[in-house]
């Protein structure tokens, strides 16, 4: 289902969503008109992103758009709402209110220039960032401490992300199949270790967090529970932050 | 230069099934280089369509013939003979070789017995990669001499994506990652100050979302006169 569909769900239900908009299904007009109408039916958040090639997915014939890139999503986006225009550059009656984010994943090459490209991001409009899953806290840690070097955790609110394991398979289809997930062997050796790998994979998910917690500069986590969304309340718990504790 | 790959033998027995007279053109441009439509590849596929037609009763007679270079209609001239009471003409030039050919003998069927893949150069002996995305506006200045647009798989011009690992690109662990090579090239170049900038949305006009594109070098169009002496000449 599309996100722009998901997104409006979840506000019906209460929740308050944020929109994945990527660019490989869709060109700087489409991308354009669907912020539009995703922020005048009240959608707040919206994360930009390049997407993953049609590749990893199950229409690998499919071509793909590339019209525009994640940086200049975002250009175009914060254009629209800054200056009330659009990328051709007429002006729009109404400028969307949205709170636009963008990803980063601290375990890709060449790791020197992930936090450099961290900024462009933040240059070009990202006010919040979702990074790719965490499992090697050390190289995260590495990566965040270059991040405050540059000020970029003053500039946009970084939520690092976790994934609480499920099962050996999905750790090991993780560690294999997703573009840019970085599963240590540990990782995969501790699961396998145990018998019962759900409570093990909650157990090490809320570890994270609390290790992710002490952090400075990291404003909050992104929990991917992939094909497990019903464990999020637990593990939100768990660390803590349900109720929504005051800071 | 262009690089193509010859279609499967049976997709071309397949193509000309129902002809009789068959003619094998090659190239001796690009196609020759990437060993899919010169000279040795005409001799070969006129030989192997031969063998097929023996063992399948389909008395099909084959002729060959190669030209300097089928995208020109000065060369392709030469072959006018050769066309002549062909059902099919197996064109083993790029797409652009053939058409040239259509174009120039509107009469005759002509098929194209390759798959045109892209303009990239040979990387060693037998392996060809893919170089120019022909956007029709060139970003090289900016990028350290590496082509995004062709390079990388989502033709990033702020990249690379999340999925670059070790150098490779996520989309095929065989493929550089593009925007690696690139920030090690600028970082040679000591012109890494280019990757911090933004490169903004590109402009498509020029590539190829607008139709067959046409380039006119004005001194070179020949006046209506010229064109009569010219035709003359010919």
């Amino acid at each position: 289902m599309s996100s722009f569909a998901s997104s409006l769900l979840c506000l019906q239900e209460g929740a308050e969503p944020v929109m994945q908009m990527t660019c490989r299904d869709r060109n700087r007009i489409a991308l354009q008109s669907d912020l539009l109408g995703a922020a005048a039916l009240g959608i707040k958040n919206v994360l930009c992103l390049s997407g993953d090639h049609q590749r990893f997915g199950n229409q690998k014939e499919a071509k793909n758009v590339y019209d525009i890139d994640s940086i200049q999503e975002l250009q175009i986006f914060r254009t629209m709402r800054d200056e009330k225009t659009v990328w051709g550059g007429d002006k729009l009656e109404q400028a969307p209110n949205v709170f636009l984010g963008a990803t980063e994943n601290p375990f890709a090459d060449p790791l020197e220039f992930r936090v450099m490209r961290l900024g462009k991001k933040i240059t070009a409009g990202a006010e919040f960032i979702q990074t790719q899953a965490v499992f090697d806290i050390e190289r995260f840690e590495r990566w965040m401490s270059d991040v405050r070097e540059r000020g970029l955790d003053r500039k946009a609110h970084i939520l690092a992300g976790v994934v609480p394991l499920k099962s050996l398979g999905a750790a090991k289809y993780m560690k294999t199949k997703v573009p840019g997930m970085v599963i240590p062997d540990s990782t995969i050796e501790r699961i396998r270790a145990v018998g019962d790998v759900k409570s093990e994979g909650v157990k090490m998910c809320v570890e994270k967090i609390e290790q992710i917690k002490s952090i400075k500069g990291v404003h909050g986590v992104h929990i991917m529970a992939i094909a497990w969304e019903e464990i999020v309340p637990e593990i939100v718990q768990k660390t803590g932050l349900y109720p929504r504790p005051n800071v | 230069m262009i690089i193509a790959e010859q279609k499967p033998l049976t997709e071309i027995c397949r193509i000309v099934e129902n002809d009789h007279k068959i003619l094998v053109a090659g190239c001796k441009s690009c196609v020759a280089i990437c060993l899919a439509g010169g000279e040795k590849e005409v001799g070969i596929l006129a030989e192997s369509l031969r063998l097929y037609s023996d063992l399948n009763n389909k008395e099909w007679e084959i002729s060959e013939v190669v030209v300097e270079r089928q995208c020109e209609k000065e060369w392709v001239r030469e072959i006018g003979p050769s066309i002549e009471g062909k059902d099919s003409v197996v064109s083993i030039a790029c797409g652009v070789g053939a058409q040239v050919v259509q174009e120039l003998y509107p009469d005759a069927r002509i098929v194209s017995g390759l798959n045109t893949s892209n303009m990239g150069a040979p990387d060693e002996p037998g392996i060809f990669l893919e170089k120019c995305g022909g956007c029709g506006d060139c970003v090289l200045h900016l990028t350290g001499g590496i082509c995004p647009i062709a390079r990388c798989a989502k033709s990033m011009l702020n990249g690379p994506c999340g999925g670059s690992q070790n150098g490779k690109c996520e989309v095929n662990p065989d493929t550089p990652c593009a925007w690696d090579q690139i920030y090690n090239s600028l970082k040679r170049l000591g012109r890494l100050n280019l990757i911090e900038k933004v490169i903004p949305p590109k402009n498509w006009i020029p590539s190829s979302s607008g139709g067959p594109r046409k380039i006119v070098r004005a001194e070179a169009v020949l006046t209506p006169e010229e064109k009569k002496t010219k035709e003359g000449v010919d």
